[in-house]
């Protein structure tokens, strides 16, 4: 009899010794995550601005307040970013270690266009640390004063009017191509490898125009004009004087705006979603992350998970109207 | 004018000196590695300038930037693997010259044809960034076509004997070069596997083209033909060096200029600057056969031109936030990050930090002269070890170089499948330095070009967006000279070459006629 209760408490020991380590590391996971350091893949080249900002808003990940782990940088650029979250969306764990960075509208706009390995659907917003509204930029010299004298100029000489931007379903291209729908007007694009490329080109005269993020037009404000801001509201921080498309009566709205945030792959277990999606924008918004972000020019806007979630499905319904007018 | 020299005692402040020792001789080290350019290693070091004082940081980002570039012709020179594109001249000279048993000769001249040029760099950046800076922003579209033009040029007579064979290995790397999307219009061009997606990248390329061939040579038995010879290291006094350096004024004064004008012009490719000064220092010397096989002013003239490229490259970023180079583009991250917004109002809101900077470049220039030369005495050491434990070093730097670019094993695939291909390529005759050439012009005379074909088809039509214009006119002149020179002497080297032969042939008729 003693025997028979031995056993069957030997048994029972054993199934849910079984049972537990079924079970365990799972708990155990949700309960550590993280226990190692947390990779985030970024897919522009080091010291380009999404790569540096991605190092500013991580650098404080390893405080126990946030993710008591730190965050590591992998650079995989190429191709207008499609490298790297091509390598994400197929290659990535969906255990929480590995994360990404997006642009929006960026890999949106791609993932309409081209093939790609990505979309809205395989992918899991966390949260956003930045917004860099496009503007309308020109030389130093320039004639154009204003959007109107631009808009005067170029009804005058249909397609004379030249813009550069930094290459073809950047924030830069969606502000021109809306520019273009909103006015009318016949204008020529000028597609560059980079920001930066397109900002000199402005600068140096070689285009009449262009579109350009709004922190980098800012810290040039000695060599440009900046006419126009392609945003809901005015930028009090950096730009209060600087008038946006809908005051000055264009129909340009904030699709162009270049999100940038971290994401997840879908199929992440939700319990590591939601501890991400709770502790990183709190590490966004520490004192010393601001200070650094705002040291270097980068605006800065943190919109939690939920909100995000709503932002890329406006965007992508929005750009799949504007992209299909384009292919007509 | 003088302001500069108020702030040279805070270079040799405790910390910022150590910092500056520190990252001139880990960059020199770095240099020397296969895979790791001055791109990356100023790209790898900016996390760690975060938590420093804004003048500390940017001293080591200079210091890295300075010695990579320098320290890159050591790999060049001994093992004939550049540590970086910018080197890829110096292999042309420097390896034979080591061959021929005067290694530490040629790294004697690298080191200090790089300080000439150096300086040089640095001081056009003190004295000229203003009136520069204007300068450089007027290269658009076109100009820069005609400088990747210009660049092309060159290819025919870079390092094979046969200017047919350079030309088609240099045709080769302007194909590479299309792989993966078009640069202006996102169109998908050879992508036969997910490996080409983002492209050939060039660092890929370089260690693959160069390392490879050079690690299956040291791998085949010497007795076996294109088996690597050893060469021991000589002594040689600096002073000889200095002699020998200052003579060839020529050459160091052709680099530095050529260095100095590539360097300040955006979107150039600061790599080239190298290769364009060999090439020029070459049509200028009187004995042209020389070089190739071992001529000190070919190493002079690369080396002195690369480092010259430095300090300019950083006059458009300065004043105007336009970077002279890829490496100069990384360092705007680095600026940026500590506060540092390029622009006119730089030197008057942040005149300490910048002129800081701007002179621990200097002295960095003469601690990467000291401590290179400290270097090649040692290097010796390297030359003793066994081949095939050499072979194996260089192929786990070569790997884990290429890697580290991108953290991708798709360039590791394109660097091996390159590297085998350039060996047995290597032994018909066939040359690296122009397939990398092409890789590297490629992308910079394509991306003008079609930037130059939309901007001109609303403008003033073709024609006169591409040749008007007094810049565009010099260009193309340039250009035209040195095509129309190097048809002209290489038919006077066949004809020298087919009189001679004759006269071998019938001796004394010749010798009659005349």
């Amino acid at each position: 009899m003693l025997k028979k209760i031995t056993k069957t408490l030997q048994t029972s020991a054993l199934a849910f010794a079984v049972a537990g380590t079924a079970i365990l590391p799972q708990l155990a996971q949700a309960e550590a995550y993280p226990d190692r350091p947390v990779s985030m893949v970024v897919s522009y080249s080091p010291g380009g601005a999404t790569d540096f900002q991605a190092r500013i808003v991580t650098m404080l990940a390893g405080k126990e307040d946030y993710l008591g782990q730190p965050m590591v940088i992998l650079n995989k650029p190429g191709a207008g970013g499609k490298v790297g979250w091509d390598f994400f969306a197929s290659k990535a764990k969906k255990n929480g270690y590995e994360l990404a960075a997006y642009n929006v509208p960026h890999f949106i706009a791609q993932s309409i266009v081209f093939k790609t390995k990505y979309n809205i659907d395989n992918l899991e917003p966390i949260a956003n640390w930045g917004a860099d509204p496009a503007v309308l930029i020109v030389g130093k010299d320039s004639p154009f004063n204003t959007l109107e004298d631009l808009m005067n100029y170029a009804k005058e000489n249909p397609g004379k009017v030249t813009f550069s931007g930094a290459g073809l379903y950047v924030g830069h291209h969606i502000a021109y191509l809306q520019f273009a729908k909103a006015s009318g007007l016949e204008l020529t694009y000028v597609p560059h490898k980079g920001g930066t490329p397109a900002m000199k080109s402005v600068m140096g005269g070689q285009v009449k125009a262009g579109f350009n993020n709004l922190s980098d037009a800012f810290r040039n404000r000695d060599s440009v004009k900046i006419l126009a801001v392609a945003d809901l509201e005015r930028n009090k921080e950096f730009l209060p004087d600087v008038p946006t498309f809908m005051e000055q009566g264009v129909d340009v709205d904030d699709s162009s705006v270049n999100f940038r945030g971290i994401m997840a792959r879908k199929g992440t277990p939700t319990e590591v979603v939601d501890y991400l999606a709770q502790r990183v924008p709190m590490m966004f918004e520490d004192k010393k992350t601001l200070k650094k972000m705002d040291s270097a020019g980068s605006p800065v806007r943190v919109i939690p998970r939920d909100q995000v979630i709503t932002m890329w499905k406006e965007r992508e319904a929005y750009l799949k109207e504007l992209l299909a007018d384009l292919k007509k | 004018m003088l302001e500069f020299l108020q702030y040279l005692p805070d270079v040799f402040t405790p910390w910022n000196f150590l910092v500056l020792v520190l990252g001139t001789v880990g960059g020199l080290i770095l240099g020397a590695t296969p895979g790791l350019s001055p791109t990356m290693a100023v790209a790898l070091l900016i996390p760690f300038t975060f938590h420093m004082e804004p003048a500390t940081g940017l001293i080591l980002l200079g210091a890295a930037y300075t010695a990579t570039v320098a320290g890159g012709a050591v790999s060049a020179i001994l093992l004939s693997i550049p540590g970086a594109p910018a080197n890829i001249a110096t292999t042309l000279d420097g390896n034979p010259l080591a061959k021929q048993g005067k290694a530490t000769a040629a790294l004697h001249y690298c080191f200090l044809a790089s300080f000439v040029g150096g300086v040089l760099g640095v001081l056009v950046l003190i004295f000229f960034t203003p009136t520069l800076s204007q300068w450089a922003l007027g290269f658009g579209p076109s100009h820069l076509f005609w400088v990747a033009i210009l660049g092309v040029t060159v290819i025919g007579s870079l390092g094979s004997g046969s200017v047919i064979k350079g030309l088609f290995a240099g045709f080769v790397g302007l194909w590479i070069s299309t792989i993966g999307y078009d640069p202006v219009l996102g169109v998908e061009r050879f992508n036969y596997s997910e490996h080409l997606g983002g492209g050939i990248n060039i660092i890929a390329a370089l260690v693959g083209l160069f390392a490879i061939p050079q690690v299956l040579s040291m791998l085949t038995p010497q007795d076996l033909p294109g088996g690597v010879t050893k060469f021991a290291m000589e002594a040689q006094s600096i002073a000889t060096s200095i002699r020998d350096t200052l003579v060839r004024w020529k050459a160091l004064l052709v680099g530095s200029v050529i260095g100095v004008v590539v360097g300040l012009i955006p979107g150039a490719g600061g790599q080239i600057a190298g290769l364009v000064s060999y090439d020029q220092t070459k049509k200028m010397s009187r004995d042209k056969a020389k070089f190739g096989k071992g001529e000190p002013a070919g190493v002079i003239a690369a080396e002195s031109a690369n480092n010259a490229m430095v300090g300019p490259s950083l006059v458009p970023l300065l004043t105007l936030s336009v970077p002279g180079s890829p490496t100069a583009a990384v360092l705007l991250g680095g600026l940026l990050i500590h506060g540092l917004f390029p622009g006119p109002a730089l030197f008057s809101d942040h005149g300490p930090v910048v002129w800081t900077f701007i002179n621990s470049l200097l002295v960095g220039q003469l601690l990467m002269c000291i401590f290179g030369i400290m270097i090649s005495r040692y290097s010796r050491f390297v030359m003793d070890i066994p081949e095939y434990y050499m072979a194996a070093a260089i192929t786990v730097l070569a790997v884990f170089g290429t890697f580290s670019v991108q953290n991708s094993f798709s360039d590791v695939f394109v660097m091996m499948g390159l590297g085998v291909t350039m060996y047995f390529a290597s032994k018909i005759g066939f040359s690296p330095s122009p397939v990398v050439l092409g890789i590297i012009l490629g992308p910079i005379a394509e991306t003008n070009f079609l930037q130059g074909q939309i901007i001109a088809r609303v403008g003033d039509g073709m024609v006169p967006y591409f040749f008007g214009g007094a810049l565009n006119i010099t260009l193309v002149t340039i250009v035209v000279l040195s095509v129309v020179y190097s048809v002209v002497s290489e038919m006077k080297a066949k004809r020298q070459q087919r009189a001679a032969q004759q006269a071998d042939d019938d001796g004394y008729v010749v010798e009659k006629e005349a």
